[in-house]
């Protein structure tokens, strides 16, 4: 131990993490209905309004509903619940 | 990716798009929240400012981190079956030792650097004799829980107790008396290593008898390296925050492209004594006995000036308008100004007001803005005034862009020059990577 000594740790206390299982995959979309959150970052509407029309020219059987949270990077359950209510699948962006 | 994550939970297989500078930064969060294996896709950066034929152009084109077509991504990502990992997730316990293992004070410095625990400037390695005297700067127990905090608000949250703070103390080089300060900044949960892209930073004010105990600078030189206590203490809480939230590091949880001299310290005092105004803890409800410290958080973008001179409303109106608009000015000034502000016959908050009154954008202007878009329209489109009103205006009518209470006084400075500044610093309310949305400033007498 000679020339040795004790420090201490600065880091704080992470949480523990539990393990989330992901949603089960439909097999197909057709005839679905696959919501398109626009998360509101700036220009993200213009990216999910291109996203719903290549699915209208090219997986028309599809259909795309765009829908917003109340507002940036807070949670919306309320939109969260209309999303799963009849949601087949959703995408969201751009950003974090 | 919140959103996504809480979504997968419901039922509802979701995809993330983020823009490839987000990589790492979304694959960590996946990771702490559970779900390592969500189906995240990316697309360039970046997608603010880009057309929508080039945004339709990302779209059609490849994927920059998967090495694929974008759509593919997605469409696999929805509609592939779960694997093993996928269904499972990834459930663990992250521990942080209270003492590292022994070892040289060499390897020791190698290995604080290494693991970023530092701000790349020397530090104190905090032993456990140093932490032992930092903690006799309260009469609290070590293990006190202070509060969390996090880098920002889709992160997860750290907690820490005193003794983390009183680690951090050492490492900045402060003194036991200062650790009352320290506490009370940390535990306000503003973190002052936000990861936001802005590159934010905090500044921190203290008022109060303590300020004249601990011998901080309010006089000449208030806002720069001439004081041990005003560096160290603001010091401290930069190296706290970026400790006790789990790192601060460039591209996983950092990511403010420029960068921010203000995060290597950013702390000073009120000169109450030559303040013709009452101190700005008493504004904020506090009795001027009570010693507090007070967190800004911005430090984006600095004006300055002097005077008040014959012109000096046109300055000031230069001045506001050419703030970044998101962030309120935190107005910093000598004591000189602030007198002659008197001799022009305003109060401290006329003077605000005035500002109020007077720092207006054309409409256009005003959201042309990432910030405002982003994070202010949103309530402006739900009703709530006074953004709703300035979302009808027409684009070239002259819009209010601050409340008054958006913008705070400091009264500093030794009496050198009547000189000014108006520093981003919003004081309250939201702001990205806050963890305390409303109460900034801190009673620092509870740590004592």
């Amino acid at each position: 131990m000679a020339g040795k000594i004790t420090v201490h740790d600065p880091r704080g206390y992470p949480p523990k993490v539990v393990g989330k299982r992901l949603a089960n995959r439909p097999e197909s979309l057709d005839g679905k209905v696959l919501y398109l959150i626009d998360c509101l970052f700036d220009n993200a509407d213009v990216f999910m309004e291109q996203l719903r029309l290549w699915f209208a020219q090219n997986m028309p059987a599809v259909e795309t509903r765009v829908v917003r949270p109340r507002e940036s990077w807070v949670d919306d359950p309320e939109m969260r619940a209309k999303v799963a209510a009849d949601g087949a699948a959703a995408i969201i962006g751009v950003g974090l | 990716m919140g959103f996504a994550l809480a979504l997968e939970q419901q039922g509802v297989p979701t995809i993330p798009v983020s823009t490839h500078a987000f990589a790492r930064l979304a694959k960590a969060t996946a990771l702490a929240a559970g779900m390592p294996t969500i189906r995240s896709v990316f697309v360039p950066q970046p997608v603010v400012g880009r057309s929508a034929s080039e945004l339709r152009a990302y779209i059609e084109g490849t994927d920059p981190i998967l090495k694929q077509p974008f759509m593919k991504g997605v469409l696999d990502g929805l509609l592939q079956p779960l694997t093993d990992e996928d269904l499972k997730g990834a459930t663990f316990e992250r521990s942080t030792p209270r003492l590292l293992e022994p070892d040289t004070e060499e390897n020791l410095r190698q290995l604080f650097i290494e693991q970023g625990w530092t701000d790349y400037l020397p530090v104190i390695l905090p032993t456990e004799d140093l932490v032992e005297r930092m903690l006799k700067g309260t009469s609290l127990p070590g293990d006190k829980i202070v509060g969390r905090m996090r880098p920002t608000s889709f992160r997860e949250a750290w907690e820490f107790d005193i003794e983390k703070v009183a680690v951090n103390a050492v490492m900045a080089g402060a003194r036991p008396e200062y650790l009352p300060v320290i506490l009370a900044m940390a535990a306000s949960g503003i973190s002052a290593r936000s990861s936001s892209t802005t590159s934010w930073a905090t500044i921190s004010v203290v008022n109060g008898p303590i300020r004249n105990e601990i011998g901080m600078n309010s006089g000449v030189g208030a806002l720069g390296p001439y004081n041990h206590a005003n560096a160290t203490i603001g010091r401290a809480y930069c190296l706290t925050s970026q400790n006790v939230q789990g790192g601060s590091v460039p591209g996983d949880t950092y990511m403010g492209t420029l960068g921010n001299n203000w995060n290597y310290t950013a702390c000073f005092a009120e000169n109450e004594e030559r303040s013709p105004w009452s101190p700005f803890h008493v504004d904020q409800g506090f009795k001027p006995t009570d010693s507090t410290v007070s967190v800004f958080f911005g430090g984006w973008y600095t004006q300055s000036g002097f005077g008040p001179r014959e012109t000096w409303q046109d300055k000031f109106i230069r001045c506001l308008v050419g703030t970044d608009h998101y962030s309120p000015p935190l107005i910093v000034m000598d004591p000189l100004v602030a007198r002659a502000f008197v001799d022009l016959g305003y109060t401290k908050q006329s003077l605000i007001d005035w500002c109020a009154q007077n720092a207006k954008l054309p409409a256009r202007n005003y959201w042309d803005d990432q910030w405002i878009t982003t994070l202010v329209r949103p309530h402006a489109i739900a009703g709530v005034e006074p953004y709703a009103s300035r979302l009808k205006a027409a684009p070239d009518e002259l819009i209010s862009i601050f409340r008054p209470e958006d913008i705070k006084i400091v009264v500093t400075g030794g009496e050198t020059q009547g000189a000014f500044k108006m520093i981003g610093g919003r004081f309250s309310t939201r702001g990205p990577g806050t963890e305390n949305k409303s109460n900034p400033t801190g009673l620092i007498d509870v740590w004592r």
